[in-house]
């Protein structure tokens, strides 16, 4: 699969070794990748991004972290519109239909439930518009 | 893809020591990033099972001890631990031609009998008859019926079919989250389809390698990825013994890898190769495809049988 140049993703998981999984995913898919270890720090991460116009096309979020959690980060991300165009991709271990709903309605475009393999990232981005395959059906 | 598995059971007793189901998950995790949870020990058995029986093993413990020692049988232990399974909307773009374009041109062509049918005909567990079913039940019009046919040579796979339910590795595969929510419930740490998509697919035992029973004439057939299994031999006589079952006006539509598949004359000519979007389509040749205003004047063929409460009506929001 390939992706047009230049996208970035911001990773943001409290475990080192998911971000470390996920990073050689995206960036094998051809993503530049950043990380963040919690929703603040993507939040900040976000608002200097802007700053320098470097927001990242995707953000890929682990629902249960410190400080600030995926779902909040999500609703704190879709009250600014200049974020619109960031696409949020929960990679959670909450599986509940219930949870999967609330986090469509708060504003995330994909989800996928840990643990995943490493096509599912990449269908997933593929459904969302941000790869396309390389070899064509 | 699960077609390695299927002389083996899916669920069966665990025997491979926990140490070698441990050194087979970090390797896996250290080469693919692939994570293989403790409890999965049933899976790996499965995947590595052939292999072993191939080496010579006697039980997977001595197969994992040749992995942890030959650098080449690692490889292939890799290979088969990592083999895609199958997707939902496998490949996207031939479910997007089918909405786009082959529906709407039978939607106009089955004016008349207002029933479509569809045939999965390497169904595996079931992923492709159920994402066609999605796309009916989003896009038939109210008061249109469709029935689906799912074989396989594999009951084991059939089983899986008729339960509908999947793993939640399974379910991240290609599987819009939007799906997730509205086609399935949560039954334990699986997830299993409605019953009115369930009720849409009928399942069949069939193998593709040898004579067909009567299964009747499909306005589109799915023959993906599926073909690349056989021999040469046996795929042309797939093919030729396909073209019967695929309506005059109808679809057939192979993997993407197969659509280059090259074909003796007598078989090139049984087949029309039509270009849609991205997606090559089969259609039968010798016929003259109206215009699409009725199926009348293409003596139609008698709906396929199907058992009650197998067709979809409506449109549901």
């Amino acid at each position: 699969m390939t992706q047009s140049p230049s996208q970035r993703a911001l990773i943001i998981d409290d475990s080192k070794a998911m971000r470390s999984i996920l990073r050689r995913i995206v960036a094998a898919l051809g993503f530049e990748t950043a990380e963040a270890g919690h929703g603040q720090e993507a939040l900040d991460h976000l608002e200097a991004a802007t700053a320098t116009g470097q927001l990242p096309d995707l953000c890929l979020i682990d629902w249960n972290m410190p400080v600030m959690d995926g779902y909040t980060f999500i609703t704190e991300v879709r009250k600014r519109p200049e974020w619109r165009g960031v696409t949020l991709m929960m990679v959670t271990t909450e599986s509940e239909q219930g949870q999967i709903v609330r986090a469509l309605a708060a504003g995330a475009h994909e989800y996928v439930i840990k643990p995943f393999t490493p096509d599912a990232i990449a269908e997933k981005l593929e459904l969302l518009g941000l790869v396309t395959k390389g070899v064509l059906a | 893809m699960l077609r390695r598995l299927r002389a083996l059971p899916i669920e069966k007793p665990v025997t491979m020591a926990p140490a070698s189901f441990q050194l087979i998950a970090a390797l896996v995790l250290r080469e693919t990033s692939m994570v293989y949870e403790p409890h999965k020990e049933y899976l790996v058995e499965a995947r590595l099972h052939p292999l072993a029986a191939q080496a010579g093993c006697a039980d997977i413990d001595a197969y994992v001890q040749l992995v942890a020692t030959r650098p080449a049988e690692r490889r292939k232990a890799i290979d088969a631990l990592t083999i895609n399974e199958t997707s939902w909307f496998r490949d996207n773009a031939p479910y997007q031609v089918f909405t786009e374009t082959m529906l709407p041109d039978l939607l106009a062509r089955r004016a008349a009998r207002r029933h479509l049918t569809i045939w999965s005909a390497a169904c595996s567990s079931g992923q492709e008859a159920y994402s066609i079913a999605m796309l009916l039940d989003q896009h038939l019009p109210a008061g249109w019926t469709a029935d689906i046919l799912a074989t396989d040579v594999s009951t084991a796979m059939l089983a899986r079919v008729e339960a509908g339910r999947y793993s939640q590795v399974e379910m991240n595969r290609g599987l819009p989250a939007t799906h997730l929510v509205k086609y399935f419930t949560r039954v334990g740490a699986e997830f299993e389809i409605v019953p009115t998509l369930r009720r849409m697919v009928r399942t069949r035992h069939l193998n593709l390698a040898e004579r067909f029973p009567a299964v009747g004439q499909y306005d589109v057939v799915l023959l993906r990825n599926v073909l690349i299994y056989f021999d040469q031999p046996t795929r042309h006589g797939i093919l030729r013994r396909m073209h019967q079952h695929v309506a005059p006006d109808g679809y057939l539509l192979l993997g993407s890898s197969e659509t280059t598949l090259d074909l003796p004359p007598d078989l090139h000519a049984m087949w029309e190769r039509e270009q849609i979007g991205r997606v090559q389509t089969h259609r039968p040749t010798g016929v003259s495809r109206l215009p699409a205003t009725g199926d009348t004047a293409l003596a139609p063929r008698p709906p396929i049988p199907h058992p009650a409460g197998s067709t979809l009506t409506g449109v549901r929001p």
